[in-house]
């Protein structure tokens, strides 16, 4: 019985791991078949010429050259949108409603991970010449702090501008959410104006992550192209792909988990169990907000500046994963974060070559909200829901 | 019989501005299975949803063993021993019936305890263990109904409230379900029962209040209440 407990619990921490690996090769293979194909059509016309004028080589060798760099960092930024996609995906499931305010509890995380990155740098606890074990343990802490930061500020938000609506028509703790969203950049900007006099803030350069390891070079016309990742991106994709297989065991395999689908799934029965719904729905914002959080210090790490509206478009997109993946569903989450982050940096890397510079690497959002327009009106269940309002 | 172990007081419950109960006031004694019969809308279910804390009345008291509960949390209550198997059996769809039962058993901590409970329902219902790792709502309905009474189960209550049980069942189903409920109770399991199937209700049952439009317009022995022209004409069919 003991053995075959534990074989079970195996199960759900490789079942997670299995599907990120599955999505992540799929849609990488997906995508580069596309753009391939395209590559090679594009080849034998104008767009095939101006590469070959400008690079010395021909628009499909310059693709194929380019395309591993592109999923990484593609891979890279899917892992960020899914860890955020999931606190949307949560709290919809439980709740049946938009979260809005997500994105500034990502900022949250962003801010207080940095804030304490940038102290401990004023301080010359940071530096570039320190041990890199010290440098992870700092950054760990970093991004603990960011999380329970964010989570609280979730429960926090949840308890004071949602709870008093539940039971209200479904589009007022919508306004609602989008209020808080509003109050929550400011009062960042507020805050970070009177204490430190900036609106950007930048995180410290320490450690080896901004190191890029290669991995040999492939041959671009006269010259060379190395191969190669930051030591950053593996980081965010191993904290995220960590955090997600936590959260998917927890909420597969733990007693809370299954409390937490139970008052997903019909709230009122969940109480006649002996669930208290309240502190299951408290729970959700405090996981889907230190996910959040999470994800807020990985995203400085990796872009390296934020502001306080920095929430925005990654709060949006994720929630364009979320869609696309299909709400309320946790493997749909990530599913839609991995493709969308993806489907992003290939647009932001090609679109200017295949269009001769006509249109750069800026409009690449259009097609993130393309996604959204599409899913929304060919599939509003999302690639992995069942129906509307089918819940995870 | 022995003591109360729930006792209505002058219960008004609302839901909005309609008055659904206008003042119940019923009891159940430790070891009976109480049932209450009336028509669609009679405030049966109204009745079990302010017994477990769903619904909090405006007016009047709930006691549980003398203790009150009126405006006590449904998941406290439930704690304190009162098991609802809801209207529409409320199986969560997505979630196993192993899942599901555990569920249940959500209330109780020790693993050991949780396996016997299981043991114990898979007896009742053989069939629960044939289809332990399916997806509830993939259940048939005879099927999602032993599973909303499993699940009512696990977790041991003291007094079990059903909300007609027999629902969209097929006779040999209805049957079945009834044994299992008399069953249960000669084990030492107080029942509230609420059926329209007022037959089947009134040949297992001890006593049985009858309702209607809120009110409880009569009470007697279930045998007394057979023998009622007017529960005959109105609840059971025979002119």
């Amino acid at each position: 019985m003991q053995r075959f407990l534990k074989s079970i619990q195996l199960r759900e921490l490789l079942r997670p791991l299995g599907q990120m690996i599955a999505f992540s090769l799929g849609s990488s293979a997906v995508l580069s078949l596309i753009i391939i194909i395209l590559a090679l059509i594009l080849d034998q016309t104008a767009v095939g010429a101006s590469t070959m004028a400008r690079f010395k080589v021909s628009l499909f060798s310059y693709t194929i050259v380019n395309l591993p760099q592109v999923l990484i960092d593609g891979l890279t930024l899917g892992f960020v949108y899914a860890a955020i996609a999931l606190g949307y995906t949560m709290v919809y499931g439980v709740l049946e409603f938009i979260n809005f305010a997500h994105s500034e509890i990502f900022a949250i995380g962003a801010f207080v991970g940095v804030e304490i990155l940038i102290a401990l740098k004023g301080r010359e606890i940071l530096s570039t010449e320190m041990s890199v074990g010290n440098a992870y343990w700092w950054l760990i802490l970093a991004l603990l702090a960011g999380m329970a930061a964010a989570g609280l500020a979730a429960v926090v938000v949840e308890r004071l501008a949602y709870r008093p609506l539940r039971g209200a028509p479904r589009l007022v703790p919508l306004i609602s959410a989008i209020g808080v969203s509003f109050f929550l950049q400011d009062a960042i900007r507020l805050i970070e104006s009177i204490t430190t006099g900036q609106f950007h803030r930048i995180i410290p350069t320490f450690g080896n992550f901004d190191q890029r390891l290669t991995f040999g070079s492939m041959p671009l016309g006269a010259g060379s192209i190395s191969l190669g990742v930051q030591i950053k991106s593996l980081i965010v994709i191993i904290a995220a792909v960590v955090m997600l297989i936590g959260l998917n065991y927890l909420v597969n395999a733990t007693k809370v988990g299954k409390a937490i689908r139970a008052v997903a799934q019909d709230r009122a029965t969940a109480s006649l169990m002996g669930i208290d719904v309240n502190h299951i729905i408290a729970l959700t914002f405090l996981i889907g907000g230190m996910l959040g959080g999470a994800a807020g210090v990985l995203y400085a790490l990796k872009f390296t500046r934020i502001d306080p509206f920095v929430g925005f478009f990654p709060g949006l997109k994720a929630f364009t994963a979320a869609v696309l993946g299909g709400i309320g569903n946790l493997t749909g989450a990530l599913l839609g974060g991995i493709v969308l982050g993806l489907l992003e940096t290939f647009a932001g890397t090609f679109m200017s070559i295949f269009t001769m510079g006509a249109a750069g690497a800026e409009y690449k959002d259009i097609f993130a909200f393309s996604i959204l327009i599409l899913v929304l009106i060919f599939r509003p269940h999302g690639l992995m829901g069942e129906n509307v309002g089918q819940k995870a | 019989m022995g003591k109360r172990i729930l006792e209505l007081d002058n219960v008004h419950s609302y839901y909005g501005h309609i008055h659904a109960l206008k003042g119940i006031s019923l009891y159940v004694e430790e070891g009976e299975i109480v049932t209450m019969i009336g028509a669609n809308g009679a405030g049966k279910s109204t009745t079990l949803r302010t017994i477990s804390g769903l619904l909090h009345p405006r007016e009047g008291t709930v006691k549980l063993e003398g203790e009150d509960i009126t405006h006590t949390d449904p998941h406290l209550i439930v704690y304190k021993g009162v098991g609802h198997v809801p209207e529409g059996r409320g199986i969560f769809p997505k979630l196993t019936v192993r899942e599901n039962l555990e569920m249940g058993a959500f209330t109780i901590t020790d693993p050991n305890k949780i396996q016997q409970r299981l043991e114990w329902v898979f007896e009742l219902f053989p069939r629960l263990k044939e289809r332990l790792d399916q997806y509830g709502g993939t259940l048939s309905g005879g099927e999602q109904q032993m599973l909303a009474i499993g699940r009512g189960l696990m977790q041991h209550p003291r007094i079990l409230m059903l909300d007609e049980p027999s629902m969209g069942l097929a006779p040999v189903l209805v049957e079945l379900i009834f044994d299992i409920i008399q069953k249960l109770n000669k084990e030492g399991v107080t029942i509230l029962l609420v059926e329209q199937n007022a037959h089947m209700a009134l040949s297992i049952a001890h006593r049985g209040y009858v309702l209607q439009t809120g009110n409880i317009v009569l009470t007697d022995s279930a045998e007394k209440l057979k023998k009622n022209e007017m529960v005959q004409k109105t609840y059971l069919g025979i002119e």
